[in-house]
């Protein structure tokens, strides 16, 4: 199949960029998106010209590391799949594509396709983590979780941390990624001694780092490539406002109150 | 695929050479389910050194299925578990892999058996480390799939969390506090001698990368190379073809440093150098697999020596000769790698010689 696509180039970060269009040939329908702009690559190395950088590791649609816009959504047009996971088939012959970067202010791009997204690692890094000393391995059945419970931190636990949500936002809110955070460790045992300053913490950081605010337009769960529902913004949202309604002591000394 | 898979599926391929129909469309006496054939106990949880050759063997007689490149693939069928169990207890075990599957292939495995066909997944081996998983070098440990101490010649499923696990829920937390309870951080100096000797060597390499300016891409390169350790030093081995292989990764290796192309500059982003200072290091690490499958003359596990083998074509160890794990330490690119041999001592399960039939 032939194909016209018009790639974000950036330099670096701080400068100006642009669409620099290519036209693809013998593209096969059996290729993915990443393998598509491989092959690009290649073609841009032969005639001596900078390779477009783009981000991919496990290329599995496991890792979270790959992600752009293709033509205004995320990830692409198909549900429920990373960039690596589309495969050109879902494309039709002398397709157009716009292929740009996530476009957030607090993911800065650092090179043509690829963004920072130290922002995420330093919310994790708030709060997004038990304190408790693993020790020994506990007998599986001392702590009791309830079916539900446990399927559904299993569902939080499924977010991959790529950023797709933020890039769907038309505020480039970060709330999909922070809830499912918090509501993976806040539905299990071992997160509930740390469950209020982790949300208020990790909030905090949210702010901090740039991301907007969430006003319900739920594009973010459907460019999540782990169908996160925002059940768990919801989940979030309670979470905080009973962790500030409800300060426990510990939680306010940490703030510098009056402990 | 997820060898889980192999739970519930069934691996079939049609019994005729050639045979290009569609697979519900070959009745079930023109199917040869090999595994279940050759293995009635253990069937399709053949281990998955068997399993690959096997598969690899059913396709080199010419009855693949699957098109182009010659048929590499053999059929893994969930249609009779689907048919006993009921859709939903199939997708409540493998719905993820199916879907990733589907998301592959454009096929739905409920309606059509997967296509699947050996590939290599991870090296078996890695860094040397001793009781405590610390390397070679004072206070750098290695934990994890990447170093050689839990799994043998051959891995199996889950070994890579279980490995994950064992190293760090049960050993660093005691070796690497006890390390840190007796060393003194040194301070750190990038007016070392050691520093500055290395930064010296990494900006050499940079340089020499960008400046080769030559007519291929590392992508080639790397292409190449992985073919040459496909064919030689994949599924099943032997002598004259890993010597054959040795010679063609040193010429390969010159070749990629006078004649890589590299592109861009070394102070930004630059994924293609990224990518060439990586390829340089499989040259090194391709040449030792080479080696070591060369100086292990017998067949155990994955390591398949075509010359060791039993009439029915199964691995034949040699554990007189060959009852050691080979440590090999790094003389230098180019040089012929140092043996260490550590023996491998047996004290409650004695080695013995294992049947799948």
């Amino acid at each position: 199949m032939h194909l016209t696509l018009h790639v974000w180039r950036q330099r670096g970060p701080g400068l100006l960029g642009g669409f620099v269009r290519y036209a693809m040939t013998d593209v096969s329908p059996d290729m993915s998106f990443l393998e598509m702009l491989d092959v690009l690559n290649q073609q841009l190395l032969a005639r001596k010209d900078d390779p477009i950088a783009f981000d991919h590791d496990c290329r599995e649609g496991i890792c979270g590391a790959c992600g752009m816009v293709i033509n205004g959504r995320p990830h692409g047009p198909q549900r429920a799949t990373t960039t690596c996971q589309l495969h050109m088939r879902s494309f039709s012959h002398g397709a157009e594509l716009w292929i740009e970067p996530w476009r957030a202010r607090a993911f800065p791009v650092i090179k043509d396709l690829v963004v920072d997204r130290g922002a995420f690692d330093r919310i994790i890094q708030a709060g997004g983590f038990i304190t408790a000393r693993t020790g020994s391995a506990p007998e599986a059945n001392s702590l009791l979780v309830r079916k539900p419970d446990a399927d559904l931190a299993m569902d939080a636990a499924a977010c991959i941390g790529c950023g797709a949500c933020v890039a769907a936002c038309p505020n480039a809110s970060a709330m999909l990624f922070v809830a499912a955070k918090v509501s993976h460790l806040g539905l299990l045992p071992q997160g509930q001694p740390e469950r209020d300053t982790r949300v208020v913490t990790m909030v905090a950081q949210m702010d901090a780092e740039g991301f907007g605010a969430c006003t319900n337009h739920g594009e973010c769960m459907a460019a999540c490539p782990k169908e996160i529902s925002i059940d768990f913004i919801a989940q979030l949202n309670r979470d905080y406002w009973k962790a500030v309604v409800s300060r426990t002591p510990q939680a306010a000394r940490k703030d510098g109150g009056d402990g | 695929m997820s060898e889980s898979l192999r739970n519930d599926g069934r691996i079939w391929v049609p019994k005729k050479k050639g045979d290009t129909r569609p697979p519900h469309q070959i009745p079930e006496e023109e199917r040869d389910y090999y595994l279940e054939r050759l293995y009635p106990s253990y069937g399709n949880l053949a281990p998955r050194d068997i399993a690959s050759r096997r598969a690899k063997e059913v396709c080199d007689e010419g009855r693949g299925v699957g098109p182009g490149r010659g048929g590499h693939g053999v059929y893994l069928d969930f249609r009779d578990a689907i048919a006993r169990l009921g859709r939903p207890v199939i997708a409540e075990r493998y719905g993820n892999l199916f879907e990733m599957y589907q998301r592959i292939t454009g096929e739905d495995p409920f309606q059509v058996p997967m296509r699947i066909y050996p590939a290599p997944h991870y090296t078996m081996g890695g860094l040397w480390v001793d009781y405590n998983l610390m390397t070679t070098l004072d206070g750098l440990y290695a934990i994890g799939e990447a170093n050689f101490s839990d799994h043998g010649a051959n891995r199996l499923g889950a070994s890579a969390l279980m490995q994950g696990l064992a190293d760090g829920y049960f050993i660093l937390p005691y070796t690497i506090g006890d390390y840190l309870a007796h060393a003194k951080p040194a301070k750190v100096d990038p007016q070392h001698p050691g520093f500055r000797h290395v930064q010296g060597e990494v900006d050499e390499q940079v340089r020499r990368l960008l400046a080769a300016s030559g007519r291929k891409t590392v992508d080639a390169f790397h292409r190449e190379l992985g073919r040459v350790m496909w064919d030689k030093c994949g599924m099943s081995r032997n002598a004259a073809g890993l010597k054959e292989a040795i010679g063609r990764i040193g010429a390969l290796r010159d070749e990629f440093w006078r004649d890589v192309y590299v592109g861009g500059r070394g102070e930004d982003l630059n994924q293609s150098l990224e990518h060439a200072g990586r390829v340089a290091d499989f040259f090194e690490f391709a040449e030792l697999m080479c080696h070591d499958a060369l100086h292990r003359e017998e067949s155990c596990g994955c390591h398949f020596r075509e010359e060791y083998q039993t009439p029915e074509g199964e691995a034949k160890r040699d554990d007189e000769r060959f009852g050691y794990v080979a440590a090999w330490e790094f003389a230098g690119v180019g040089k012929e790698p140092v043996l260490h041999k550590e023996p491998l001592a047996f004290e409650a399960v004695h080695l013995a010689q294992r049947s799948y039939k």
